[in-house]
């Protein structure tokens, strides 16, 4: 099963990255943009059938490595249709 | 104890500052020292431990996120736990918050460049096993070499660092001031170092070992050595 884990700066964490960005965009002339927040995305390869315990598990991978809990959030996303 | 205090240093696949923290242990202070490789979980009976400067893991994921799963790191965190004295100097800092040895985290620095040169910073605490030599409120420049050293910390950890006094050292200006234009990186509270509650574990952004010996210029660091040293060859 392919589960994407996204891993985020918490929201009221100061995101250097995110903010750089922002200013770049609206150098761009993209002035509609407020705020950005840079993360990143896991593709993971998991094997087992049942849902429930494949996002139990990548919980678990996303607390204790993928994530560093004290400033970042996380989500995880199960995919059914293969595409990257 | 008999005999001089032997440092471990730990070695992690991409660690560089070893050689530095060896030399100042041996050839400086005249101590005993040795290499212990991250695959190894003894510590050669060592009195006090280093986690070196450098790049673990090539800082694969995050600073220090996969070194703390290096074997020797449950070793580390037993010897922690039982007062021993650790020292965590920059990318050894990283793996101490990742680990979970020291509280808080690392973000990449305010300005996204990597920033390498002397600060200045302010000793808050000389109660540790690394900082007694140090006078109160002492003024020193050390030199840092970081991407990622821009620490924070929830604002109840930050509280309880404060209330208990276990930010060890912070940036200032040369005349002590504390002040935005001297913080390098943007850390919370201008921290530049801080320790756990017990005053054995210590973590700083900067690098005494790089500033250790009258040759380079500056000696400031080598009393954060001499501290461990002393304090083990007393007990």
């Amino acid at each position: 099963m392919r589960v994407e884990v996204r891993v985020y700066p918490k929201e009221g964490v100061l995101d250097p990255q995110g903010r750089a960005i922002a200013s770049a965009l609206e150098r761009l002339g993209h002035k509609t943009v407020s705020d950005v927040r840079a993360g990143k995305i896991f593709f993971l390869d998991v094997r087992g059938d049942d849902p429930a315990a494949v996002e139990a598990e990548a919980r678990r991978m996303a607390e204790e490595l993928l994530a560093n809990m004290v400033i970042e959030g996380y989500d995880v996303r199960l995919r059914t249709d293969c595409e990257r | 104890m008999s005999g001089k205090p032997l440092f471990a240093i730990v070695v992690f696949p991409g660690s560089n500052c070893d050689q530095d923290c060896h030399h100042v242990a041996t050839e400086i202070l005249g101590c005993r020292a040795e290499y212990v490789w991250h695959r190894d979980t003894d510590l050669k009976g060592a009195d006090a431990v280093i986690l070196p400067g450098g790049f673990a893991y090539g800082d694969y994921l995050r600073a220090g996120a996969l070194a703390r799963f290096s074997p020797v790191m449950e070793t580390v965190a037993r010897f922690a736990a039982d007062g021993g004295p650790v020292l965590g100097i920059c990318n050894g800092f990283q793996v101490l918050l990742e680990a979970g040895l020291l509280p808080g985290a690392v973000r990449v620095n305010r300005g996204l460049r990597y920033v390498c040169r002397d600060v200045y910073l302010k000793v808050d605490n000389t109660g540790t096993a690394f900082t007694r030599l140090y006078e109160p409120g002492e003024v020193v420049r050390m030199p840092i070499g970081h991407m990622e050293g821009n620490y924070t910390a929830p604002p109840e950890t930050l509280t309880e660092l404060e209330y208990e006094g276990r930010i060890v050292f912070r940036y200032c200006d040369a005349e002590g001031r504390i002040t935005d234009a001297a913080n390098p990186n943007g850390a919370i509270a201008a921290i530049a170092g801080i320790s756990n509650r017990e005053g054995n574990v210590v973590g700083l952004m900067p690098h005494p070992d790089r500033c250790a010996e009258g040759l380079l210029g500056n000696d400031v660091g080598r009393k954060m050595f001499e501290s461990a040293a002393l304090a083990l060859a007393e007990s």
